[in-house]
Parts: structure tokens; sequence; C-alpha cells
């Protein structure tokens, strides 16, 4: 198949529609808009449904209904509106709703730098909503890896019956790149129940962790909210019942974190030197690292893929091998090295932060490995 | 069907106090619907956070107890994706008209087809008793020790200001009548908003020295009328109009870019 010369929003919009979505809900906010407009173009002529809405609250609201009703369904938007988001990212999460959000990050904190791009959101991505919930969060770095992995964030939203949120800086959501649209992509949906509905009890895992969510008007009806239930969907104040369920929204990612969490090794076996990136800090990070091994330099890098849960035995383990120094350049102050500094003693991090609105170059990646050398 | 066949009898009993009308509303909603052909599988009942949104797990249909505020747009995105379906929301006057106020005047003015029924007993319930946009002027609440300053909505206005094709009033003293405008609303074909009049004396009534939940309906009879009387407050439907609906228009919509024909 030839490639094609399209830009990261619309590589997300393309993935989406391969992996099934057929209901975007949206609210316009650079630098995220083309996808919403993609879709709007899109969709009905798939017999999907493009709605624009009157604000990100109703935007993720209408696509958690849509998914109740057994479509799939996307939203996207950027920091601001993901700030927006966030209570009924919670309610997904809770009440086991696969959806898919995309967030093109920009500068930060508030209205910021709308133009520019920006790494401030991996903490929100993790722990925006209150309490403890599960929800994973892929990274894409390349034109090609947005189609990609917005296919597998249909497909982990599906499998687990959990929020996945895609996030992408502005560079990558605005650069064109030759993509090829594979056509025979693996698509994953979610189970339906096997029990007759008379038997059925919407949040009963049986051996498993993942529900069987039956869509709403499919002759299973049954209760879903927000607060605590049972595994009728309906509300209890019984403690066990409560921490159960609480235990198991996190197992069921926790438990299949070799599944979930996608990243790329290069050249790490023997370095003594790894760059740790995703975004577009990679892009300069993967030239730097070329060049160093082409010195002979024994420089490896680790490209996250799944930034949540995030690889901590990936890094232990690669730490552990060499004892090797981590570069780890970031555009915010250092959100990124201070998780990875959980797993990799803070000394042996040299952190590249960036904030200005401008791209960590590769001049600046060699500086910061000469430094380390 | 008879209406207490749509009720979930081992969820209760219910967790509303002594005397709060909104079992009442309750009632009058479920003896309209089974007056009518729709099967249980085909009806989804959305809420949002209160008293009142409390009510969707007492149900027996497909029932979805959302965000504070957000039950429109959930019931947005259920109708769109699955228009064949009855989709009905229960609602509260804090849920519908403070937090959930944009959703709701949005959902008006697409005119899609979603029954909005707002338990409206002036006073947040939930959290014991702050005043709301629908608590009259001067009026006590906890978070209004002196009175409560604010002027409220009108919401049959607003409603029909933000392009509602119908709005109607009722109220729990009655119940005949509220029956009656809610069997109407579900049989409106386009966003259809019926507010209704409930009392709750645990909260509103005990403050503003109301008397029992008898004295509150009593008050009610006094005070509304459904024949227009003047000064008044007018019970009854308001707006009954026909005007495209939403999910037909998003379906004629994609007919015509099926059929390559573009924007008409």
């Amino acid at each position: 198949m030839s490639k094609r010369l399209i830009q990261g929003n619309e590589a997300c919009v393309e993935g989406a529609l391969a992996a099934g979505a057929r209901f975007f809900a949206g609210y316009p906010i650079t630098p995220s808009t083309e996808i919403a407009e993609l879709m709007a173009e899109k969709l009905p002529a798939l017999g999907g449904v493009f709605m624009q809405m009157e604000d990100e609250i109703a935007s993720i609201a209408a696509i958690i209904g849509a998914s109740i009703a057994g479509t799939k369904a996307m939203t996207a938007t950027s920091g601001p509106g993901f700030s927006l988001m966030q209570e009924n990212l919670g309610f997904a999460a809770m009440t086991e709703v696969p959806i898919v959000v995309v967030n093109v990050t920009r500068g930060g904190p508030s209205t910021g730098t709308p133009t520019k791009p920006s790494q401030g959101d991996f903490m929100q991505a993790r722990w925006g909503c209150h309490g403890d919930h599960p929800i994973i969060v892929l990274a894409p770095s390349s034109v090609q890896e947005v189609y990609n992995l917005t296919i597998t964030a249909f497909n982990m939203s599906e499998k687990y019956m959990v929020p996945v949120v895609l996030l992408y800086d502005e560079v990558v959501g605005h650069l064109r790149e030759g993509v090829e649209l594979k056509g025979t992509a693996e698509i994953i949906n979610r189970d339906f129940p096997l029990v007759p509905p008379e038997n059925y009890r919407p949040y009963a895992t049986g051996d498993g962790l993942i529900p069987k969510l039956a869509p709403f008007g499919s002759g299973y009806r049954y209760h879903m909210s927000g607060l605590s239930h049972d595994e009728t969907g309906f509300p209890t104040g019984n403690p066990a019942t409560i921490e159960n369920l609480v235990v198991r929204l996190q197992d069921k990612i926790e438990k299949n974190r070799q599944d979930i969490i996608k990243y790329k090794a290069i050249d790490v076996e023997d370095a003594e030197v790894i760059f740790l990136a995703y975004g577009s800090p990679l892009r300069s990070a993967l030239q730097v690292q070329k060049q160093a091994r082409a010195r002979g330099e024994k420089v490896g890098l680790i490209q996250l893929l799944t930034l949540w849960p995030f690889p901590h035995e990936l890094l232990t383990e690669t730490f552990a091998r060499n004892n090797a120094d981590f570069i780890i350049p970031e555009l915010s102050l250092g959100q990124l090295a201070d998780e990875a500094s959980k797993s990799v003693p803070r000394d042996k991090i040299t952190r590249v932060n960036r904030n200005d609105g401008a791209l960590i170059t590769p001049a600046q990646l060699e500086q910061a490995l000469k430094g380390v050398r | 069907m008879k209406y207490k066949d749509f009720l979930r009898k081992d969820k209760m009993p219910h967790i509303w106090c002594p005397g709060c009308g909104h079992g009442m509303v309750l009632s009058s909603f479920l003896r309209a619907l089974a007056k009518r052909e729709y099967h249980p599988d085909k009806v989804a009942v959305i809420s949002g956070i209160g008293c009142s949104s409390r009510a969707s797990g007492y149900l027996n249909f497909n029932t979805l107890h959302t965000t504070h505020g957000r039950a429109i747009p959930f019931a947005t995105g259920i109708k769109m994706a699955k228009p064949e379906l009855k989709v009905v929301v229960l609602t509260g006057d804090g849920d519908s008209a403070a937090i959930g106020g944009n959703h709701l005047i949005h959902a008006a003015r697409r005119n899609i087809e979603l029954t909005v029924i707002v338990f409206n007993n002036n006073i947040y319930g939930m959290t014991s008793g702050q005043y709301s946009p629908l608590t009259p002027h001067m009026r006590l609440a906890t978070t209004a020790p002196y009175g409560n300053i604010d002027y409220p909505f009108d919401l049959v206005k607003l409603a029909e200001g933000a392009g509602a094709s119908f709005v109607a009033r009722g109220a729990t003293a009655q119940p005949r009548h509220l029956e009656k405008i809610i069997g109407q609303g579900l049989d409106h074909n386009g966003f259809s908003l019926i507010e209704v009049i409930t009392q709750c004396p645990t909260y509103f009534g005990r403050k503003n020295r109301m008397g029992s939940a008898v004295d509150m309906l009593q008050w009610q009879r006094d005070n509304t009328s459904t024949t227009g009387k003047e000064g008044k407050i007018p019970l009854g439907i308001f707006v009954q109009e026909e005007r495209p609906e939403y999910c037909a228009n998003y379906h004629h919509l994609v007919k015509t870019v099926a059929e390559g024909k573009g924007s008409e």
C-alpha cells in the first residue's frame, strides 16, 4: 500500500475510523480542531454521528452516552478542554465505559500558549480526576504512530473497558509525514454478555476482572452509576463491596501491564547513557542517539509509547544492567523525569527541560550528552 | 403494562424523606408511560445528581445515573447513537438550572427528542438545603440565612426562549394534570421540558415555615392555576409546536451525503 502525506491530527481521524469509531462529539480548541473538522466531514458519509457540543464537558458526556449505547466514540481537545473533561473521565473509569480522549497538548498553565507544543499534561492525563481510577495513556511521536496508536487506543479501551487518553503535542499533531494506512489492522470489540438478561449482573466479572456491559437498548436492562456500586450497578455503602470495586478497577490494568505497556528500546543492551523520551523531544533524541552510536559511543534510547501505566519495571531493569545514566528531555519542568526517578536514582538522571514553546533541539541534547560523558 | 411493573421493587425502600414529592412526580411519569406503547427495553432514563436524580435507580429500564448537571449531554449521546430509544431525563432544579443550565438551553435549541422532567423543589435537598436558581427571592436556605437576594429563573420562559418546542409546568398537588402533561411531553417529537413543582418539607418547607407536606401541597393548590388565574403560578402546556427534530435532521443529512448531494 502506498503512503499518504498527512498531518498528525488527520492520521488520528483515519486511525479512529479504521478502529470503528462512529461517534465524535467535540468543541473547537487549538491545536486539536482539525480532528473535529475532519470528523465533521467524514462521519456522515459513514453513517456515523458528528456533534459540535456547547463545551468540553458536554462533549465527553455525549461520547460516554454513545458508547453506553454501543457505539465506539471519541473526543479530541487540548489542555484547557482536557481540564474540563476530568470529572466525566472519572465517570467513564468508574462505570467502565470505553472511550478515547485525544489531548493534543499545548503550553500551559491556563490559556498558556495555544499554538505551541508542551508536555505539561503528562501527570494530568494520569491523575487529573479525583479518586484512584484506572486509565491508559498512549503517546505517539510520529504521524504513523498517531495512526497506529489511535487504533490501539480503541482496542485497549474495548478490551479493558476503560477510558484511553491519546496524548501528543502540537508538533506531532501538525506535522506532515508519509503514513501507511493499513486496511488490515486487528480490531477489538467489547465482549457481549453470555448470560440471558434475567441472570445478568453488569459488574459481575466472574473469574476475570473486566465486566461485559451490554449496550443500552439491547434487551439487558440495568443501572449504571458513578456512585460506588455493587455487581448489579446499584449504589452500595458496604465497605467490602466498595473496596473490591476500587481494587478491581486498578487490578484490571495493573495485572495486564505486559499487554498494555508498549515501548521501543534502541541499542540499550550495552548502553552507558540512555535517552528516555516521547513526543517531539523523542525526535531530536533519536537523531542524537544515532549520531552518537555512529561515533562509537554506547548510547541507547527508550521511546515510551505507553505513558500510563508507567513502565517502572522496564526502567529498573534497564538501569540495573549497566548502571546507565538517563537523559530525559521533555517539554515541561520535569514531570516525566520525576516519575522516572521512582525507578532510576535522581543523580543518574539528567533533565533537559523546555517550557518556552520551542522544541528541544539535537544541539541541546548533544550538549547534555557531553555533560554526562 | 401497569406502572408498578416499571419499578425495581428489590431496590426499595427509596432514599426520599417522608413527605417528599419526588415519588409523586415519579408515579405521574410512570402512569403516563404505562398508557403508551413503549417496551421497557427501549426506554432509557438518564439522571444527574441530587435527590431527584436518584429516581433512575428505581426504574426497570436502561438507567444511567450520571454526573452533576450533565444528564442532558449524556442523554444526547445515547439518543444520537440509538434514536429508536425513548430517552427521558430526570433532573432537579439545581442539576438542570444551575450546574447544567448550559446543557439545558443547548438541547432545547437543537430540538433533540428528549423528555426532560425537572423536579423543582426550590432547594438543594441532597446537600441539606442550600438555595438554587429556582429558590424564590428572599426565601431562606442554609446558604441564605438572611434571605436569598438572588432572583430565580422562570424555567418555562427560559426553555421557551432557548427554543424548546414543548414546555409545560405541573405540580404534585395536581397529579392527574401532571400525568397528562408528562404524557403529552412523551408524545412530543422534539425537545420537551416539564417543570414540576414538588414539595421538600424537610429542607425548603422547614426553613421557610411552610408546615407539613400536606400544608405545602395546599400551598400549591392556593398559589397555582391550571386556568391562568391572575396572580397565580400558571400550570399547563405553554409551548407545543411541531418543528424539525435534531435526530431526524441528522438522519436527513447522512442520507444527503450518502447520495452525494452534499449540502442543499
